[in-house]
């Protein structure tokens, strides 16, 4: 039961986390259209390491 | 034209050769029903038992199960050959053997020894005993596991991508040597190896090291591609998501950054410069462990748990068709799943593609720390 709250809370933190890489990336494309290119890179390697650790989360909520 | 028709040949083959033998491999078997693997899924619980299924790897491919006019079950698939190494040495059959039967009650005797198969693993009795009996838990009490080393759909999935990709690529390197333009389905994969080369492995590795490794690279990310996009087609391959495959993957990427790793790379790991020489100690036992564990675990549990959880979605959208048959009826129910399933494929068709994207680019990113020059002066 608690494994799975603590699995719930640490996707509720990874959504508000890939909101502001999201939202950051956004803003920083609309000043510098660019550097689209880099800031994409930057923020799906970003994305990726916050998904893992969600991910992690979840099987070891799981389990 | 000419190409056109070339491709429309190919596929009409393809087609007549894929009915043909989906014709010669249907098989019948009289005996068991209310089978999770094969029985009519109709309640949540079964459907919860099929997902689960069918995201495991499995000793045979099942296209398709159904009950005839006079009550037995069809099963249409093909069998795949069951190789074992026991204490008589090797033992190998078909899986057709076992007639589709998960449950451990068809006994399969070879060179004296009794196997069974029970949830998808292959069991051995015990010496005397003739069938398996299970505790409270459903674990078999009187059978262990054998060392398998079973071409199942997994590894027929591995080894059927890897000879088409030495084809594909190996034709295409023939074609720079004798031609000046790549021809046929080669010209399909010269941007992709050119995306992998200009957009991954040089901006991440530097100019200088990325030619080393750009060949691993360039495996890694047509390999889990191609068999993310083979888990969409109707066979039911879920290769990468596999854990042992991912690991495997995710283990080529931790042996390749470590042993290339150079001098400064090593520094700043075990004995960072310009830190207080009391923190040294425990920021080597952090990274030590950020290089050599959380790396390669983040690695494999992002392809596995993708392509798990994609796997699962379609399965449970699918099945929309059964569980909501009675609160909406057979026609709005079934409209419902096929729509959602739809959607949902071409999101996993991009997904496929991202998740090839990022465990690549993150290999290279780990191989572009462990190789660029770190100047002295901090």
């Amino acid at each position: 039961m608690y494994n799975l709250i603590g699995a719930g809370l640490v996707v509720i933190g990874a959504g508000i986390g890939l909101g502001q890489i999201g939202g950051k990336a956004m803003e920083g494309i609309a000043r510098q259209p660019e550097a689209t290119g880099k800031i994409q890179t930057a923020m799906i390697i970003v994305a990726a390491l916050l998904e893992g650790l969600a991910f992690g989360a979840l099987i070891l909520g799981k389990g | 034209m000419k190409i056109a028709h070339k491709t429309i040949k190919f596929l009409l083959i393809a087609a007549i050769a894929l009915f043909s033998t989906v014709g010669f491999a249907s098989e019948s078997d009289k005996k068991q029903d209310n089978q999770n693997d094969g029985g009519r899924v109709n309640t949540k619980e079964e459907v919860d038992a099929y997902i689960k299924h069918h995201v495991k790897d499995s000793h045979d491919f099942s296209l398709f199960s159904y009950t005839s006019d006079s009550g037995e079950r069809i099963h249409v698939g093909f069998p795949l050959p069951v190789i074992l190494w026991t204490s008589e040495g090797l033992v190998t059959f078909m899986s057709s053997e076992f007639h589709h039967n998960d449950d451990g009650h068809v006994i399969v005797e070879k060179k004296g020894l009794k196997f069974a198969k029970i949830h998808s693993k292959i069991y051995e009795l015990d010496n005397g005993a003739s069938t398996v009996s299970f505790d409270a838990d459903h674990h078999a009490t009187n059978a262990h596991k054998v060392l398998d080393f079973s071409i199942t759909k997994s590894v027929f999935g591995i080894l059927l991508i890897g000879l088409l990709m030495l084809f594909w690529f190996s034709r295409l390197a023939k074609q720079y040597k004798t031609k000046k333009i790549p021809t046929g389905f080669s010209r399909v994969l010269e941007p992709l190896v050119l995306y992998v080369r200009d957009e991954i492995a040089k901006p991440n590795i530097g100019e200088k090291n990325y030619r080393k490794f750009t060949g691993y690279l360039m495996t890694v990310f047509f390999f889990i591609w191609i068999l993310n996009l083979l888990g969409m087609l109707p066979f039911g391959f879920n290769v990468t998501g596999q854990i042992a495959v991912t690991a495997a993957l995710a283990i080529f990427t931790l042996i390749v950054y470590t042993f290339s790793g150079n001098k400064g790379y090593w520094m700043h790991m075990i004995w960072m410069p310009g830190v207080p020489y009391l923190i040294r100690p425990v920021l080597a036992i952090i990274e030590l462990a950020g290089a050599l564990i959380i790396k390669p675990f983040s690695l494999l549990v992002r392809l596995f748990a993708n392509i798990t959880a994609g796997h699962i979605v379609v399965m449970s959208l699918i099945a929309i068709m059964f569980t909501l048959k009675e609160t909406m009826g057979v026609a709005g129910a079934t409209f419902l799943s096929v729509v959602l399933s739809f959607l949902i494929i071409l999101i996993e068709i991009l997904v496929a593609f991202l998740q090839a994207y990022i465990f690549t680019m993150l290999s290279a990113l780990f191989i572009g720390m462990a190789v660029e020059e770190h100047e002295e002066a901090h």
